[in-house]
């Protein structure tokens, strides 16, 4: 339950500017994969085109190939709601639905498409993606409750278990734990170790340290200046982009001489 | 002794604060009187009627009797005009919100608040010379084919001006109110849940149907009560347009009155105890729209854990 992606010469315009140019990314199945970069460099531009979340804004559009398993998400047909539901994301601020039950969250998903589960099959799942998410023994008592209710970090668990509960391929996470307390960025990154057992995660972040200890890969995205394109500057295990960079403007960045 | 610095205070700043509270309390305190004097006025002007001999009362049969076919006529005629009304009104706003191009969304929004800005007179007169005579036809055909409903008994009326009329045109004037508002809240939604549905494979609608709706759920129904108040309270369209009588069942045949048309057309020839009870049918009406307002609130607040404030 999980595919690799590769990403072939991917230009991301916003109407005619071009804010990521000519990307090539091979990301392994069953691995988490970090971004790192300065802001405006582009990389939650460039990880939202990998499910096609960056449409949402107006104008955005992409050129390129990003192949899921050999299967390209922007092949003539293909329907962007399809391609959502094989790749999963997280985004920077924890968004559970205020209207929904913490149970009617994780829910959420499954229940789309006119999809029917029997009330059995949805306990067992609720069950199954809280436990996934670390989140299980603390929400077991509530689960009717408002997912708003829950702390931060919680909250953030809970967007995971929606996502991990439609049984996505890839779980995109963008910035997750930028608005956390320490404390509970330490459960969700305890959390990503264990979803690279099953699912191929890829992760935006702007904290090195986060990057160094949950990821097996590491890409580096940079900008010339403002105005121009971000680009993919190296890409290679964490272990070496930390401690052996090969190019100079990698090593500047991650040891904090960066402009 | 020693005098704490911290006490002298920074003189013009204060006053201004001053200024502004008092303004703003003197404000709020101006409803409140105003609102008092009414509900005031009303009471004691419709203490004569409702203590008068049944026979003084128009009718003959005291004033419950009197004004309880006008209640219920305003009531149905403000129901159809929501039945209608709402769910187009609904469709509109998300149409503007959610689907429609940029620059024919924002042309269309402005020709819904046109819609608002049409003085009421005019929509009787429309209603009254255009839409009775047009409808009529619909009207026969609903007395040959679902007469056996009650609602909908022949003989049709053979002018078409009929309380169903008059709802359908309260309904046109209501669409305004609750597609803006009802706009206003749905762009509201935050991008953040909108961005979390479509994220789980979502399409556009259920991502309204999981994000947007809920989220604005509250600002529906306050939408709704607001264009009851304005159907509830309408006086020149129905007054123009209704052919108004006694409380029949049937709503495409004459008949039936609605409590603002009725003390509208009734009040510049009354005199003596005539005058005390068309104000007691007032003091009816604002007693009615209170009721619906604190009914809309208490629906708000019900599910008040659940709402997205928290």
């Amino acid at each position: 339950m999980s595919k690799r992606i590769d990403v072939k010469d991917l230009n991301v315009y916003y109407g005619n500017f071009l804010a990521v140019e000519d990307v090539n990314i091979n990301i392994q199945a069953k691995s988490v994969t970090a971004f790192i970069g300065p802001s405006g460099c582009g990389k939650s531009t460039f990880l939202r085109t990998l499910n096609r979340m960056h449409e949402v804004l107006p104008g955005a559009r992409v050129e390129g190939e990003v192949l899921l398993d050999g299967d390209n998400l922007y092949g003539p047909g293909v329907d962007p709601v399809t391609v959502r539901t094989q790749v999963g994301m997280v985004f920077q601020r924890p968004n559970p639905f205020p209207t929904m039950s913490i149970r009617d969250n994780v829910l959420a998903g499954v229940k789309l498409n006119n999809k029917k589960i029997s009330k059995g099959a949805a306990d067992a799942l609720v069950e199954k993606s809280l436990v996934g998410a670390n989140l299980w023994n603390e929400v077991k008592d509530r689960l009717d409750k408002p997912g708003s209710g829950l702390s931060g970090g919680q909250q953030q668990r809970l967007c995971i278990a929606r996502a991990i509960a439609v049984e996505p391929q890839v779980i995109l996470m963008d910035e997750p734990c930028s608005a956390l307390d320490p404390i509970s960025t330490l459960a969700v990154e305890d959390l990503i170790n264990e979803l690279k057992d099953q699912y191929t995660v890829v992760i935006v972040t702007h904290n090195m340290q986060q990057a160094a200890r949950v990821s097996d890969k590491t890409a580096f995205f940079n900008i010339a200046g403002t105005g121009k394109p971000g680009k993919l500057i190296e890409f290679a295990d964490t272990t070496s982009i930390f401690n052996n960079p090969a190019q100079k403007a990698t090593e500047d960045y991650v040891s904090g001489r960066f402009g | 002794m020693t005098t704490n610095s911290l006490t002298t205070s920074q003189g013009a700043g204060r006053a201004g604060d001053k200024v502004f509270s008092g303004a703003a309390m003197a404000a709020g305190c101006l409803i409140l009187a105003v609102l008092f004097g009414v509900a005031l006025f009303l009471v004691v002007q419709a203490i004569p009627a409702l203590t008068a001999p049944a026979g003084d009362i128009q009718g003959g049969n005291g004033f419950f009797a009197y004004i309880a076919p006008i209640v219920v006529g305003t009531l149905i005629a403000a129901v159809i005009a929501l039945v209608i009304a709402t769910p187009v009104a609904i469709g509109v706003a998300l149409f503007i919100s959610h689907y429609a191009p940029r620059r024919l969304a924002s042309g269309l929004g402005y020709v819904v608040d046109l819609l608002a800005a049409i003085p009421s007179v005019v929509y009787g007169a429309w209603g009254a010379a255009f839409l009775a005579k047009e409808i009529s036809p619909a009207y026969d055909w609903l007395a040959t084919y679902l007469g056996w409903i009650p609602i909908f008994e022949g003989p049709a009326s053979a002018t078409g001006k009929t309380i169903l009329t008059a709802g359908i045109v309260l309904s046109v004037m209501v669409l305004p109110i609750i597609t803006s508002l009802s706009r206003e809240i749905f762009l509201q939604t935050p991008k953040l849940h909108e961005e979390a549905a479509l994220a789980l494979g979502a399409t556009r609608w259920e991502m309204i149907k999981m994000a947007v709706l809920p989220f604005g759920r509250p600002g529906i129904i306050s939408a709704i009560m607001l264009g009851l108040g304005r159907a509830l309270g309408e006086t020149m369209a129905v007054a123009l347009v209704l052919s108004s009588g006694v409380l029949t069942a049937s709503l495409i045949q004459s008949g039936n009155q609605t409590i603002a048309a009725e003390i509208a057309l009734n009040f510049p020839e009354a005199s003596g105890i005539k005058v005390n009870t068309l104000i007691a049918a007032g003091l009816v009406l604002f007693v009615i729209t209170l009721g619906v307002n604190m009914i809309a609130r208490w629906i708000i607040t019900r599910h008040k854990e659940f709402s997205g404030a928290n």
